[in-house]
């Protein structure tokens, strides 16, 4: 159980996958404007990982290693397919914002490189928490960057006003560019975190 | 013909598919940190936009939409992408041994990306004629490439400026990116599609 938990956990921290590995970087900037679709896309990732670790562990000794990558593609698009008809049938507004990216999903290298590194060599359930907790590393940094994008961009969070009518909103944090210049300072900000960490860590 | 220029400059500069719709960024990141490399890559990118996005379309207008197999879309798309990729890496390396030195290696980092798998379902999506396909598919190439170059030519300078500890690498190179998104932004509003 507490193996299972290390597996989980290390996706949110250590190798959060937006500030780390600088993987999967298109949707963080493109779908972050807003809290709820931030949420949405950090939910389909998460899902996408998770159901395509287990389909690639559970066929893990099936599939020749030639061919391995064009099936966990396979594997990755058949998932996101699945994904798109259910939002497209139940949640028509947030699939019209998310548009091409949702599709995208597909070539994200981190969902491919966790199939390739982890799922591939291990058994079902831990293959399952490693996706989870990647996936949920994720979640959490795209709510964070929602977050700060719509507060600052628009003065509300989930479509709440928190800073009154007074408040000018920061039109650069909604556009494009204030997203990428947001990730550049946070990923600053995370390295002198981690940073921290091991420091401490390593004088115990 | 104004039609498709407009279209041309839409997709190369106005909404340049990296800098305003964040298509691509994996390699925009990963190679932009020599000018010769990132030449390499923007016409690598370019050649295989335009004619994967061709194919894309022929597939979807042939086959996919008469047998109401849209649903199938993606992974087609995925696939159809990778392998032409593939197959253009291996008759390059064979007929074209001094080039496949030069793109090689870029040619296999675009085959499962966002920009070749994004502009073909964009270009569906938005129901464009297989002229107009082309032409913003070749126009989004362009732009991709203009961007690439842009901030390898600043990443080059920025080697000799004094960037906090914190920031150098990634951190710096999004902020960089921002910076040129913002000046993007100046061409807004002259075309609207």
């Amino acid at each position: 159980m507490a193996n299972l938990w290390k597996i989980f956990s290390k996706g949110i921290i250590q190798e959060n996958p937006i500030f780390v590995l600088a993987l999967s970087l298109c949707p963080a900037v493109a779908v972050s404007t807003t809290v709820v679709n931030a949420a949405a896309m950090g939910l389909a990732v998460m899902i996408v990982i998770s159901a395509n670790n287990i389909s690639v562990s559970l066929i893990r000794k099936l599939v020749n290693p030639k061919v391995r990558v064009p099936v966990y593609i396979i594997s990755i698009a058949t998932i996101v397919t699945v994904i798109e008809l259910t939002l497209k049938a139940f949640a028509p507004l947030i699939y019209k914002d998310l548009g091409v990216y949702l599709q995208l999903v597909v070539v994200f290298a981190i969902i491919l490189a966790r199939a390739e590194v982890f799922a591939s060599k291990n058994r079902v359930i831990p293959s399952f928490f490693d996706g989870f907790g990647m996936g949920f590393g994720f979640f959490t940094a795209m709510i964070f960057i929602g977050v700060i994008r719509e507060l600052f961009g628009n003065g509300t969070i989930l479509g709440f006003s928190v800073f009154g009518s007074s408040y000018p909103p920061a039109l650069i944090m909604i556009l494009p560019a204030g997203g990428f210049i947001l990730i550049g300072y946070l990923v600053g900000v995370y390295k002198i975190w981690n940073e921290r960490i091991e420091k401490r860590s390593g004088a115990r | 013909m104004t039609e498709y220029l407009v279209l041309f400059v839409s997709a190369a500069i106005v909404n340049n598919y990296v800098l305003t719709r964040f298509l691509g960024l994996c390699i925009f990141f990963g190679v932009s940190k020599s000018l010769d490399a990132s030449i390499g890559m923007g016409m690598a990118v370019t050649a295989v936009i335009t004619v994967s996005s061709a194919l894309a379309w022929l597939v979807y207008y042939l086959f996919l939409l008469p047998y109401q197999l849209t649903s199938l879309t993606i992974v087609i798309f995925v696939l159809l992408v990778a392998s032409f990729v593939q197959l253009l890496e291996m008759v390059i390396k064979k007929y074209m041994p001094n080039l496949h030195k030069m793109w090689g290696i870029y040619l296999l980092l675009i085959a499962t990306n966002c920009i070749a798998l994004g502009v073909p379902l964009i270009n569906v999506e938005s129901g464009f004629n297989f002229l107009e396909a082309l032409v913003n598919s070749f126009g989004s190439g362009v732009g991709f490439a203009l961007a690439i170059i842009l901030m390898a030519s600043l990443r080059e300078k920025l080697k000799l400026a004094d960037v906090p500890k914190s920031l150098e690498g990634l951190g710096v190179a999004f902020i960089l990116a921002g910076m040129l998104a913002l000046s993007f932004c100046g061409f807004s509003g002259m075309i609207s599609l």
